[in-house]
């Protein structure tokens, strides 16, 4: 019979299912709708065993897409159950929670959401429900509608967070939250350290396609072949045109100087990305140490003679370069602002070093700095003034993969001085 | 339904997680591509092998390439072929039919019997390519212009579509997958999977090469991890030669099999204090 305690323990896991849905999206992880109701077509298709690590790996595997979500997913999850635990005590509640709560969650979504998701009817759905609610007087609250013929629930008595729970495999016994609290894949987040590979990746996005290029007309264009062929006669005469590529010139200076040495693996991750990345039209790199004078050198290690003028880079690389600056922005203030301030032993500046970055800044409107100290120390690192000066200068990002992004688009984004 | 849930769980070459073969399931179940990331060599393309061979499929493979359009998976018109048959009067040219030539997808949704399809390393091609292919993996259909003909999937096929990369793939594309990220294989999957590549293995060589092999995948400054076939090369090398299990620690015989880049190799002496010899 469904009784008043019935009710209340339906009521109770309804919220618990619909909490969990945004405290995922709470806790940042990028859960769609779409995904939402595939998962619970998931549930209702029985894919998901008796044992809430299968719940755990059954939501990850469709509303998780990427490794790099996958720690934030981990500790939603075991933040989410842990406190459901402390907060209610009454295991079974989780059952009618997954059996029950979902049709009435996927109704009460759907009535938010239902133009965006039209595979659901609202008929269906309270079909689908009252069918549910009649199956529910044959059992008690909590019923083992998810539990096999083993019997005893994963959710048993001690709570599911200790107790051990079977995922398969030759007595490899781990609890869901023991799964999601190890944190086995912390090192995949993007907002921490990276490879070059995820920094290749964003600067792909850095491009802008255009058939414009000199390059080989190797793609046959039907249109013309048509035309000249009737040109001809009507003699098969095959035309081509140009492939569409990417028009995107880029010039890159880096900081070389000893106060980089710390960010070293990072700078090298971005180097070595920029390096592999191929899809540009032109790369030009060239180094600075510290602050940019009359000289960019060829070589990290910023010997004298082996450089260039800067004049002669800006004379000869177009203001269409797109100019990204990696630098920490730390210095002397001296450095930046005095003349004479070069602190290359023997080398003396008459135009601060101020004026030679506005000049770069003027004659390329398109460029950005990025730095690989961590932004929330930008204002109290040991050099702030100069990185602050800096920052107002160039628009400056951090240098993870999450700042290149925001830089690039900065970098396409329209003329802007 | 064609299958029941749970239908596969690796074959007798291919040592699966339990969490890999859910999500397999899952995705069969949904109908939905199964994308799968993991280091180089963790075995992402022999999955769909092993899925086709024990779920007694067909296995249609898509080899994406940086060159690679959406539309050469689904056809191909050849324009050219049909241009020069007209000038020599031969086919029959108003037969459009004749020139389109159907791409794997295409081919995987015009075959009798529900196939595997593997779209392998759909990374590599251009950032547009994945949301190309959004409708066709959807509603498992695409329409031919010059013929006028939608080809729809008979079988919805099982598609699974490995990347090695991290974050290009665009947001509505990975919302119509389900996702499975291998991770690097810990000590006890290891040895099942070498299990499965060697018949009479010393259990003391195994236990020494394996120790050897993480303590590298542990050093730090290397560029390029080795990864599990290296390891199975290696061990190969090791067996072959004869090296006794006790040396490979101290000089790491054949390291060039595990390691592949010359600054790589001197990182690793370095950190592990290994001796010298050839």
């Amino acid at each position: 019979m469904r009784s008043v305690a019935n009710l209340a323990c339906r009521k109770r896991a309804e919220t618990v299912f619909i909490e969990f849905f945004y405290h995922l999206k709470e806790q940042k992880c990028n859960v769609s709708l779409t995904e939402w109701l595939d998962l619970m077509d998931a549930l209702e298709q029985g894919l998901c065993g008796p044992s809430l690590v299968d719940f755990y790996y059954l939501c990850r595997s469709i509303l998780v897409k990427s490794e790099a979500e996958y720690d934030r997913f981990d500790r939603a999850f075991a933040l989410y159950f842990r406190d459901l635990k402390d907060a209610t005590e009454i295991p079974e509640e989780v059952f009618a929670w997954l059996s029950d709560g979902l049709q009435r969650t996927k109704e009460e979504l759907m009535e938010k959401w239902d133009p965006l998701t039209p595979r659901y009817g609202l008929e269906e759905l309270r079909e689908l429900l009252a069918q549910r609610l009649e199956e529910q007087k044959e059992r008690h609250c909590g019923g083992n509608y998810w539990v096999g013929t083993g019997g005893t629930s994963a959710f048993g008595h001690g709570g599911f967070a200790e107790q051990g729970i079977r995922i398969g495999g030759e007595g490899r016994y781990r609890s869901a939250l023991q799964i999601a609290e190890d944190r086995q894949f912390r090192d995949f987040r993007e907002d921490e350290i990276l490879d070059p590979r995820q920094f290749q990746v964003a600067l792909r996005r850095l491009r802008q396609y255009s058939s414009t290029v000199p390059t080989e007309k190797m793609e046959l264009d039907i249109d013309g072949t048509i035309d000249a062929t009737s040109a001809n006669g009507g003699f098969l005469k095959l035309a081509f045109e140009k492939p569409r590529k990417n028009t995107i010139k880029l010039l890159l200076l880096f900081d070389s100087a000893g106060s980089m040495l710390i960010h070293s693996r990072l700078c090298s991750a971005l180097f070595q990305a920029v390096d592999r990345s191929t899809h540009f039209s032109d790369l030009q790199v060239y180094y600075f140490h510290n602050c940019i004078y009359e000289h960019l050198y060829k070589t990290p290690r910023c010997l004298r003679g082996e450089w260039v003028d800067t004049e002669w880079v800006m004379g000869n690389l177009s203001s269409e370069y797109r100019v990204i600056l990696v630098g920490d922005g730390t210095m002397a203030p001296t450095e930046l602002f005095a003349p004479g301030g070069n602190c290359m032993v023997g080398l003396f500046n008459e135009i601060p070093g101020i004026q030679w970055l506005k000049s770069i800044k003027t004659r390329y409107p398109h460029h950005i700095w990025l730095n690989p100290i961590p932004k929330s120390h930008w204002d109290h690192v040991f050099g702030h003034q100069t990185l602050g000066a800096l920052s107002e200068l160039f628009p400056m990002y951090e240098l993870t993969v999450e700042g290149l992004t925001q830089g690039i688009k900065k970098l396409l984004s329209d003329q802007e001085r | 339904m064609q299958h029941h849930f749970g239908d596969f769980a690796g074959s007798a070459d291919y040592v699966v997680t339990p969490e890999l073969m859910h999500a397999v399931n899952v995705s069969i179940a949904l109908g939905k591509p199964l994308l799968v990331k993991g280091e180089p060599g963790t075995g992402k393309t022999m999955l769909a092998e092993s899925i086709a061979s024990s779920l007694g499929k067909e296995l249609l493979v898509w080899s994406v390439k940086s060159t690679t359009k959406a539309r050469e998976g689904l056809y191909v018109y050849d324009t050219v072929q049909r241009l020069y048959d007209s000038q020599f009067n031969e086919g029959d040219v108003a037969d459009i039919g004749k020139y389109i030539r159907l791409g794997k997808l295409g081919e995987a949704f015009v075959a009798k019997e529900q196939p595997v399809l593997l779209i392998d390393e759909i990374d590599k091609a251009d950032l547009e390519f994945p949301n190309d292919l959004l409708w066709e993996l959807d509603r498992m259909e695409f329409y031919i212009h010059e013929t006028k003909e939608t080809i729809r999937a008979k079988n919805r096929p099982i598609v699974i579509i490995t990347s090695n990369a991290e974050k290009e793939l665009p947001d509505p594309f990975l919302r119509r997958c389900v996702f499975h990220y291998i991770a690097f294989p810990d000590k006890e999957q290891m040895k099942s999977i070498i299990d499965v590549h060697f018949d009479d293995l010393e259990a003391n060589l195994l236990e020494r090469a394996m120790e050897a092999f993480y303590e590298i995948r542990d050093v730090r400054d290397i560029q390029k991890k080795p990864s599990t076939s290296e390891l199975i090369d290696w061990i190969r090398a090791l067996q072959i030669s004869g090296v006794p299990a006790e040396k490979i620690a101290e000089y790491l015989p054949f390291a060039g099999v595990l390691l592949k880049k010359n600054q790589d190799i001197d990182a690793v002496s370095r950190k592990l204090g290994l001796q010298k010899k050839g």
